[in-house]
């Protein structure tokens, strides 16, 4: 099933002289089961066009259609109901809150859906057992090592079964091990036949988690082949 | 939600305790200074509170408050005594006076003079003597602050006070305590001496008029505003039912003293320092929080929640910092009130200084919502 199709979009930052171009003309389908990677250099334009999938930021020229919803169809506040039911997220800097626990980051989706707290952060508990942070459920995030935030993050971003789980570059902290963790739990836990996955990336060693690498280069997607790194010695 | 608003805001401990701080000051200011104020006020008129007896107040028309004295002959009594609607009409001399104690000391005092034949004006409360000794040869009662400090035998060291039985000398005639009363303090917290008003013209400086107030009594039906119209009508004296006396007093120190001035300066200083304070700490609550939000946001949240998120975290701390500032005041004023510092904490204060921390939550607010409706939340992806 056809999760994104974006045609012809453009983004541009600015205008007149100032104006700059950050995402020029990109055609892009991502189907369901899809765990996509775009990488491609920094300034490329690669966070803009997962927060235009993402529908956080507005686009000038083109089609941006996820699950069948055109967001220039749409003002702010029904953007914001959408991405509430069908979009997870995963960020760079995790952007746990720190004045809540694990368990209450990880139930915040399901209580923006209207869950009860109680069975919310139920919820949540299971989701992060499931995650081996059974012990961590009533810590800080700033008291967790940076893979158990990783995975804190993971947790809150499909908790709620978002149909699209955007990752901006998920493993860029933490080392080859944890990061390799992160992705498998992307790639076998979250991913799924009616969910897709993009995932905004600098790091070569996760290219072997992709089903397809997409390279963005000022402003603009190529296709890239797959590469799979070697494996390393243990 | 709004239960994790609470938490994101109490968990941040530096910040929590500094917004509350900051509102807690601003709220112990408002309430403090204008309890002292209204205590102020309430002492201007306390005298009127001491004498409940009459309905209405008459006086020389061009006085301006109670204490603004300007005596009338003795033959307005019987002018008043004859207009309709008085069932009674009592003569009340009201005067500051040299008194000499003992020790050689001199003070002055607020002298009060009530009718010789009915005691009419006496004070409310004896706490020793009866009213009736007033009736003894140069009898007088003082108010016990005034026996305990002013007139103490030994002030200023304050050891001996005046007690029952002491002779002291009003304006160079003997004086003899009969009893020790309470009164509300003077405005100029000088010593309340009571004696009958045929014996207070005895004290006072030889002067052709000497009679201060006249106190009436409505016959029953009779209005005390209509009564006082009438009587001003007939005689072109002042004439006030008890209320509108107290605002003509109350009015007077406004209008003519620095007084409101003054502790409305302060209460301004407290309004805006913490306005200043905890606008500026709420403010940097948010910004460390923007973050936050915009992943609220982006996960979902709709700008009408954070809104009362923010809106929710701006009066929780109002009412936390509302309520330690007037419980401090409270304390202040309890603890004060044996003191000569006026103190006077009603519920409309409680209200007044609840409506202004509630003002300066939502003006803290103001900013933080304006930033969190304006934030990009695409800082989400940034690192």
């Amino acid at each position: 099933m056809e999760a994104i199709r974006c045609e012809k979009l453009f983004k541009t930052y600015g205008s007149g002289a100032n104006a700059v171009h950050a995402v020029k003309g990109v055609d892009l389908v991502v189907n369901t089961g899809e765990l996509l990677l775009i990488v491609g250099p920094s300034g490329s334009g690669k966070t803009t066009l997962i927060s235009v999938i993402a529908g956080i930021l507005p686009y000038e020229e083109g089609v941006c259609n996820v699950f069948g919803k055109e967001y220039r169809a749409m003002d702010e506040e029904e953007k914001t109901r959408f991405r509430k039911t069908n979009i997870g997220f995963v960020f760079q800097s995790f952007n746990l809150i720190p004045m809540l626990t694990a368990t209450e980051n990880v139930a915040v989706p399901l209580l923006l859906n209207g869950i009860e707290s109680v069975e919310a952060e139920t919820r949540a508990k299971t989701l992060l057992t499931e995650l081996d942070l059974s012990d961590k459920l009533q810590t800080s995030p700033k008291e967790l090592s940076g893979g158990q935030q990783q995975r804190l993050a993971i947790a809150r971003g499909y908790i709620h079964e978002p149909r699209l789980i955007v990752c901006d570059e998920p493993t860029a902290y933490l080392d080859h091990k944890t990061g390799d963790m992160v992705m498998e739990i992307l790639k076998k836990k979250v991913l799924n036949k009616d969910r897709a996955i993009i995932v905004v990336t600098h790091d070569p060693r996760i290219f072997s988690y992709a089903d397809r690498i997409l390279e963005m280069e000022d402003g603009q997607l190529v296709e890239k082949e797959k590469r799979v790194p070697l494996p390393q010695s243990s | 939600m709004f239960r994790y608003a609470l938490k994101m805001l109490i968990n941040d401990r530096a910040k929590y305790v500094g917004i509350v701080t900051g509102l807690s000051f601003a709220s112990f200011i408002i309430v403090q200074q204008a309890s002292i104020f209204v205590g102020l006020m309430l002492r201007t008129i306390g005298f009127i509170y001491d004498t409940p007896q009459p309905d209405v107040w008459v006086m020389d028309d061009k006085v301006q408050f109670i204490d603004d004295t300007k005596p009338m002959s003795d033959t307005r009594l019987y002018r008043v005594r004859g207009i309709d609607g008085v069932a009674w009409a009592v003569p009340l001399y009201k005067g500051i006076l040299k008194a000499r104690l003992n020790s050689g000391n001199y003070q002055n005092c607020n002298l009060i003079g009530v009718d010789s034949a009915t005691l009419i004006g006496a004070p409310p409360i004896m706490l020793e003597g009866d009213i009736i000794s007033l009736r003894d040869p140069d009898a007088i009662i003082v108010d016990t602050v005034g026996a305990n400090d002013k007139l103490s035998l030994d002030f200023p060291v304050r050891s001996q006070p005046l007690v029952n039985g002491d002779v002291i000398e009003i304006n160079d005639k003997r004086a003899k305590v009969v009893g020790i009363c309470k009164a509300a303090r003077t405005f100029q917290s000088q010593p309340t001496v009571y004696t009958t008003y045929n014996r207070a013209l005895n004290y006072a400086p030889n002067e052709r008029k000497l009679l201060s107030f006249i106190l009436v009594k409505a016959k029953e039906g009779i209005s005390p505003k209509d009564l006082a119209r009438s009587i001003t009508n007939m005689t072109g004296l002042k004439a006030f039912d008890r209320e509108d006396f107290r605002w003509l007093t109350i009015s007077y120190y406004l209008k003519y003293t620095g007084i409101p001035i003054n502790f409305g300066i302060s209460v301004l200083l407290g309004f805006i320092i913490g306005t200043a304070i905890a606008g500026q700490t709420f403010y940097n609550f948010t910004l460390d929080n923007l973050r936050y939000f915009a992943t609220f946001r982006a996960m979902g949240a709709p700008m009408t929640m954070l809104r009362k998120m923010i809106l929710l975290q701006s009066f929780w701390v109002g009412g936390i910092g509302w309520g330690i500032g007037t419980g401090a005041a409270s304390i202040f004023g309890f603890v004060s009130k044996n003191s000569e510092l006026s103190f006077v904490l009603t519920w409309w204060l409680f209200l007044a200084s609840m409506t202004a921390v509630g003002l300066i939550s939502a003006l803290s607010s103001f900013l933080s919502l304006k930033k969190i409706e304006k934030m990009d939340a695409s800082i989400v992806f940034k690192s």
